[in-house]
């Protein structure tokens, strides 16, 4: 009984702090970031090839630098809805710095201090080199200032508790940049980084888990679609995927949004596509190098 | 859809057999829309959209490289979709967005939008009538002319 209480005590003195250390809500400080002479041109290609737009973009306009927000993500969890994420003051991020951009993209974490849930794609953004990230954020501050807040999100519990994240995190936010494999060609690398980083194609193309986090084992082999119906395609290089999709069509498609038998994408992957298409042609020509690398995996769900 | 896949192939063999192609594809849409004008407007207007993709198809497969740039080949893709682009408004009466469709009721909101998406393609292919000189001169027409294609799909299609 007495070592019982030792060990409840000592599991109480140890291990509170640290399980609240693991699930605390991690920062960039200003003073790790180091002298950057931004670059918008890199901002700009980060900023398409992440596809902000995609979510962030104001409703019901084609303006893509607009970043008003206020689009609903229903999910398995309750419905998101994405936040103004222009220039603006008040009711976007002209007031962020840069470290706390950088908290955003690469930690999951806002400038309040808590955790964002991964319906922002962080567990990609991750990936990003840093000054990619400095790059994008010196972009956006360019862009048009938006006026207008999107509500809150509207989760029941305890999804709405954001501390729980903490754990969620601890399951799925490796905290790892992007790091090239020295024996493939600088092509593949470009591609496996727009790819996995800023691209966050697995975001959809994976099927997830009961807790929403992505189902390793299955990445990149589709799953129902977490914003909408109906289901979001295998990309690996299995018979259930694209593996009779040759590299020029998968640059074609994502050049213009038109398919191997010339219909078009449309939905999210049209606007996926939008973005995609303002990219340099070779960054197109990487992502589609690299996707034909993909190891086949058959689909789970027979789609 | 095979058949259409097959009939892509079969199209990108170059040379005389392109124009075989060609041919083949004239005489295959002046059938479907013959075949289509009997028929109801949702089938009429999905085989009018499957003789685009063909359009599309042989257009695409020379952006692509898979097959050599043939310049009678680029002006019947261009002529088939402003054709088409012609006859598309037509094909969506009031209430046909019932049935087999993934036509949105947006589209009858929006007619007047909808409808002159269906004219800026037409003007966009036949001005790209007289840009088949290269290769590269073909592309930048094209470009625009697929934008039509998915900008409309994006706004007026349910996706899959």
């Amino acid at each position: 009984m007495r070592r019982f209480v030792i060990l409840l005590l000592a599991l109480v003195v140890l291990g509170v702090p640290i399980a609240l250390g693991l699930v605390r809500p991690e920062r960039i400080a200003g003073a790790q970031l180091g002298p950057h002479t931004p670059d918008l041109e890199n901002g700009r290609v980060m900023f398409f090839a992440g596809g902000c737009a995609s979510c962030h973009a104001t409703l019901n306009q084609d303006d893509a630098t607009r970043l008003g927000g206020g689009r609903e993500l229903p999910s398995p969890f309750g419905t998101f809805r994405v936040p103004n994420i222009s220039p603006h003051i008040e009711d976007g991020i002209g007031n962020w710095s840069e470290a706390q951009f950088a908290s955003a993209m690469l930690k999951g974490t806002s400038p309040r201090g808590e955790h964002y849930y991964p319906a922002f794609p962080y567990t990609s953004y991750q990936r990003m080199r840093v000054a990619d990230v400095r790059d994008l954020f010196a972009f956006i501050k360019t862009l048009p200032t938006v006026a207008g807040r999107a509500p809150d999100h509207d989760l029941p519990f305890p999804f709405n508790l954001r501390a729980g994240l903490g754990l969620w995190k601890f399951s799925y936010l490796d905290g790892r940049t992007f790091r090239p494999d020295p024996s493939k060609s600088e092509r593949w690398n470009r591609g496996a980084y727009l790819v996995e980083g800023p691209g966050h194609c697995a975001e959809c193309h994976s099927p997830r888990d009961f807790m929403g986090g992505i189902i390793s084992a299955q990445r990149f082999a589709g799953g129902p679609n977490p914003t909408g119906e109906g289901s979001i395609p295998n990309i690996t290089q299995h018979p259930d995927g694209l593996a009779d999709w040759s590299e020029s069509d998968l640059e074609y498609l994502l050049e213009t949004g038109s398919k191997p038998d010339f219909d078009t994408v449309d939905g999210d992957m049209g606007l996926v596509v939008r973005n995609i298409a303002q990219l340099p042609a070779a960054d197109r020509k990487a992502m589609a190098h690299y996707l034909k690398s993909i190891e086949p995996i058959a689909s789970t769900r027979g789609n | 859809m095979s058949l259409l896949r097959s009939f892509v192939r079969f199209c990108s063999m170059g040379g005389v057999m392109n124009r075989f192609a060609i041919a083949v594809t004239a005489i295959l849409g002046i059938t479907t829309v013959v075949f289509a004008q009997s028929g109801d407007p949702i089938a009429q207007r999905k085989a009018l959209m499957k003789s685009n993709a063909a359009a599309a198809g042989n257009a695409g497969k020379m952006l692509k490289g898979e097959t050599p740039y043939d310049k009678s080949a680029a002006e019947a893709a261009l002529k088939q979709l402003s054709e088409s682009a012609a006859k598309g408004p037509s094909l969506f009466p009031a209430g046909s967005d019932k049935g087999d469709t993934r036509a949105l009721p947006k589209i009858w909101e929006n007619k007047a939008d909808f409808d002159a998406r269906f004219a800026k393609l037409g003007q966009d292919a036949a001005a790209a009538q007289s840009k088949t000189g290269s290769l590269d001169e073909f592309r930048a027409a094209f470009g625009p002319i697929g934008q039509n294609c998915a900008g409309c799909h994006q706004t007026y299609r349910r996706p899959q």
